[in-house]
């Protein structure tokens, strides 16, 4: 019914238009053409006037009441997010001055050049000097633009410092999973056909590799320390998937088969900005920014930045996957244990050939 | 530069087709409203002159372009309906995401359960409504409906180089069409990858259901789109080239032109790198190649491709993507120049310098590509030179807008419909233009990156900006089509709300990118950043079903005019300089009843030595300053 209701509405909304607009043809006919055009004119010029007056305050407004919804200017979370920052704000106000100015004449210039029996219009094909001025100086605010951006680019680019924390981010439908290099500072190898779920191996870690023994698994959220640069190496299992981290103005996408890194310094610990923003929930949050099927919505990780204390203790209570796999087979007296008990046990016969040819090869995560 | 009256026929050609054409015509006496109603000239080897056309041969196989182009906007009008309904349903979505809508369920049975849109649902929504509003409104819609109506009928010829390749372009893309409205009804639903499809995700039916024989159909929809954009571009750049009427130089070409004459080439060097993209993805989903696929685990188990690259997909796509940024928006430019000059009654200001901006942004425009590339890994420093390209671009951005601005100043401005959506063209493509020197910079694009801030530039400056250009291309030269004015009222209404809702909508979307909203998130509840707004979501939603309800509006106003509206009673309604409006009120096919006029001037010769206007078929007497560069 009331679905019906909006329906006829509308319709009546059409036809009432409809019967205006059919009508107003009608009397400009009786009224003269010439003189029902010029009124309208009129009236179309003081519309754009009114537009580019509302315009500007609806700008304004926007701001106003949207401004401190977003992520302020400056209050990035991360040393590359406040490049990022000042980025944004040099080229806002290029862009802001351009803005007003260009719309003011625009608006302006219709309003005031709108016909009249008065004027005699200017014949003004061609002024190289104007053409000039505005090439030349956009050319230039532009090459400061470009300057700037590419010195912050490279900054945000370059290499890692080497005491840089590394973590491993993969992404698949629809999750994250993260891994530390454990006490050794070494990922272990793994090779996407070694990935079994169903034995509790879903990054494809290769056992054999001993560097893999301390590697910590973690699944959904991992912590960071303040003020120590971190350097994501970032992969996916299926489809493309991207590392969005609003709150550090950094993204990066995980292609399947082409590893990618990031690297930043958390400046501010997750209590701060609990503090800062006055929200007792917040929490940093991974974003997936890459369309990656139906559970994009729902792709989303958590990062705890937190003091080195509370780091080495949240480390200290880690146990690597290695070793969980192996209690996890020792535990229950399952007829298979003593089988498990083997390292290349859980991957079956292939098992051998698969890592030596393949982790090789395919080794994307060695340093 | 000669200065005889025209007596001889301009071309050998024409007077063996066309024997009787040896009557000399005043270039700006073709007065007689009407006669050439249903014209009997036709196009040379074409049919003989008088004979009667068919119905078949006039409606439906068509070679006259103004036929075709009539039927592109058709097809575009129609697709723009279903991709606008589109955006309706998922903004249903995104504006009241716990709202149940019965509605849907009954149209959209289990894909909209409880009437709810599941999420399979909102990315083939999303997907077919960038596929179909991209591709088949704003680039066959648009330059497939203006390079056909305007090429031949402002360069002065009697038809296209090919009109029966210019009849194929259009049915290639009415297969294609077919192609893609087919999709939409098979039982695993069209394409949902998003419009850039990017393997792996539309290469793998286990990745989303959409991937499965929905994406076979998209494949086979946009291959057939480019063999009809690449048949239609070459008939334009050969048209252009080769058919323009004596004294026409390029020099003299109005900007219409030039715009559709930059956007084919752009068509023609980009498009068929999205055709080999396009033939290898389809090698990897059904051949077992691995051109884009590598070491993928995939529902439980690992596929055995390897080597592959999932961004050499990427870089071929937007080896077209970009130049098809650029093959949407440059008729749109053209249209606007013409509009504008012709409605502020003044030469177009910086003829040469509009030009010039045209070619160097279409050569800059394929070096571009990789803006969209930035967070891929790239190299830092090949990022860096596609900053440096992408900001270059500005400039002759820059230019144009200057020039239509120093255009109005002074003038004598008439608002028709069609200047207004000129005016409000440039107004857009101002503020979309400069939230692209954000995005073009790697330094923010790493944060604003496939967030809602994307989503509110290029809508602005690409989508809605070329909408603008399209409707005012139709209210100005609907008069030519149809030998009828549409009704203006209507379009003041179509305008005014139109304008302020593209605003209303698209200007907040700018915070919800500074908030680090990604773009395709139908549900935000369950996040702790981007849930703050909801209100505003809302709103939009609002505001977009009332711009909607506007199109319509818009749509009803042409058919309704079609029929009833007010009849044209000069040549020349608009009192242009330029050679469509020396024809007949309603050309027939042949566009000139007799000889085709010479061309004696630019086309701008606007309030030039104390009067209005001087068509570019009055031969010059007196010594006057021809603006020939």
């Amino acid at each position: 019914m009331q679905n019906f209701l909006i329906f006829a509405i509308l319709i009546l909304g059409f036809i009432i238009t409809f019967q205006i607009a059919r009508a107003s043809e009608f009397v400009s006919v009786i009224r003269g053409e010439e003189k029902t055009r010029k009124q309208t004119n009129k009236i179309n010029a003081a519309l754009l006037l009114v537009f580019l007056i509302v315009g500007m305050f609806g700008v304004y407004w926007t701001q106003h009441t949207l401004g401190d919804k977003i992520l302020k200017l400056g209050t990035s979370a991360s040393d590359h997010g406040i490049l990022v920052d000042r980025m944004i704000k040099y080229t806002l106000i290029a862009t802001g001055i351009v803005f007003v100015g260009t719309q003011t004449l625009l608006f302006w210039y219709s309003f005031k050049y709108q016909e009249s029996d008065k004027r005699t219009v200017y014949y003004f094909p061609h002024n190289n000097k104007l053409e000039l001025l505005w090439t030349v100086v956009p050319a230039i605010v532009l090459t400061i633009l470009i300057g700037f951006g590419i010195v912050y680019w490279y900054r945000i680019t370059g290499a890692a410092p080497a005491n840089a924390m590394q973590i491993e981010v993969t992404g698949s439908q629809f999750k994250w999973e993260f891994r530390y290099p454990g006490k050794d500072g070494v990922f272990g190898k793994k090779y996407y056909k070694n990935i079994d779920e169903a034995n509790d191996n879903p990054l494809g870690q290769i056992w054999e590799d001993a560097a893999n023994h301390d590697d910590i698994y973690e699944s959904g959220q991992i912590h960071l320390v303040v003020g120590k640069p971190v350097k994501l190496i970032i992969g996916a299992k299926d489809v493309i998937h991207s590392v969005g981290l609003p709150h550090f103005r950094l993204k990066m996408d995980a292609v399947p088969g082409t590893p990618t890194t990031l690297w930043f310094t958390p400046i501010k610990t997750t209590k701060d900005m609990i503090k800062e923003t006055g929200n007792g929930k917040f929490v940093y949050e991974i974003a997936c920014d890459q369309m990656c099927g139906a559970g994009h919505t729902g792709m989303r990780g958590e990062i705890i930045v937190e003091t080195q204390e509370e780091f080495d203790q949240w480390m200290a209570s880690q146990k690597p996957k290695y070793v969980q796999m192996k209690e996890a087979a020792a535990a229950p007296a399952a007829p298979a244990a003593a089988a498990k008990d083997s390292v290349a046990a859980p991957a079956p016969a292939t098992a051998d050939s698969i890592t030596a040819a393949g982790a090789a090869k395919k080794d994307s995560t060695a340093k | 530069m000669n200065k005889q009256p025209q007596t001889v026929s301009n071309r050998a050609h024409f007077v063996e087709v066309y024997p009787h054409n040896s009557i000399t015509m005043s270039p700006i006496a073709h007065t007689q409203p009407e006669a050439a109603e249903g014209g009997s000239y036709t196009h040379p080897g074409n049919i003989p002159a008088h004979a009667k056309e068919h119905f078949i041969t006039r409606y439906i196989f068509s070679q006259d372009h103004k036929m075709i182009s009539k039927q592109f906007l058709v097809t575009g009008m129609i697709w723009a309906m279903i991709g606008g309904l589109f955006s309706v349903l998922f903004r249903l979505q995104l504006g009241f995401p716990d709202e149940r809508f019965p509605v849907l369920e009954i149209l959209f049975g289990h894909w909209a359960a409880g009437g709810m849109i599941k999420p399979e649902f909102y990315y083939a929504l999303t997907t077919m409504h960038g596929t179909v509003l991209i591709f088949f409104v704003l680039t066959a819609g648009l330059s497939g409906t203006f390079a056909n109506l305007l090429i031949p009928l402002q360069v002065g010829a009697r038809d296209m180089a090919s009109p029966f390749m210019n009849m194929l372009s259009y049915w290639f893309f009415f297969a294609a069409s077919v192609v893609m409205l087919c999709s939409l009804f098979i039982q695993t639903g069209p394409a949902a990858g998003g419009w850039t499809v990017y393997p792996p995700l539309s290469a793998l039916g286990s990745a989303s259901i959409g991937s499965k024989a929905g994406m076979d159909y998209w494949i086979a929809a946009m291959i057939l789109f480019v063999i009809s954009s690449l048949l239609g571009g070459l008939n334009y750049i050969s048209t252009i080239l080769n058919m323009r009427t004596r004294g026409m130089h390029m020099a003299r070409l109005p900007l219409t032109i030039w715009g559709l004459l930059f956007t084919a080439v752009l068509g023609v060097l980009s498009f068929p790198v999205l055709l080999s993209a396009l033939v290898l993805l389809l090698f990897d989903r059904h051949l077992g190649t691995s051109f884009y696929l590598s070491d993928i685990y995939i529902g439980g188990e690992a596929l055995s491709s390897e080597g592959g690259s999932a961004l050499l997909f990427q870089h071929l796509f937007w080896f077209l993507g970009h130049p098809e940024v650029y093959i949407i928006i440059l008729p749109s430019m053209g249209i606007v120049s013409e509009v504008i000059s012709v409605n502020a009654r003044k030469p177009i200001f910086g003829y040469t310098a509009m030009i010039a901006s045209l070619m160097a942004i279409c050569v800059l425009s394929f070096l571009v590509w990789a803006h969209h590339m930035f967070t891929t890994g790239l190299n830092p420093f090949v990022g860096s030179v596609f900053v440096l390209f992408t900001l270059l671009i500005a400039v002759p951005s820059a230019i144009k807008v200057f020039n239509w601005l120093t255009t109005l100043w002074r003038g004598s401005i008439r608002f028709t419909p069609a200047m207004l959506f000129s005016i409000g063209f440039v107004s857009l493509f101002i503020s979309g233009g400069l939230t692209g020197i954000f995005l073009g910079n790697a330094t923010i694009d790493i944060h604003l990156h496939d967030t809602m801030f994307v989503i509110a530039h290029f809508h602005i400056v690409m989508g809605v900006s070329a909408f603008f250009g399209m409707f005012s291309g139709i209210y100005h030269w609907f008069p030519k089509m149809y030998g009828r004015f549409m009704n203006n009222t209507l379009g003041f209404i179509h305008f005014w709300i139109t304008l302020t809702g593209a605003y209303l909508i698209f200007w907040p979307m700018h915070y919800e990118g500074f908030a680090g909203m990604p773009r395709r998130y139908l549900d935000k509840s369950s996040w702790v950043s981007f849930g703050q707004f909801h209100r505003l979501d809302a709103m939009i939603t609002v505001v977009t079903i009332i711009v909607f309800s506007v199109q319509l509006l818009f749509l009803f106003n042409y058919f309704y005019s079609i029929y009833k509206g007010r009849r044209v009673r000069t040549v020349n309604p608009w009192r242009a300089n330029t050679l469509e409006w020396t024809t007949a009120i309603r050309p027939g096919h042949g566009n000139w009843e007799d000889e085709i006029p010479e061309v004696y001037r630019w086309p701008y010769d606007y309030s030039k030595d104390g009067r209005d206007h001087i068509p570019q078929t009055e031969p010059v007497t007196a010594p006057e300053n021809l603006n020939d560069p």
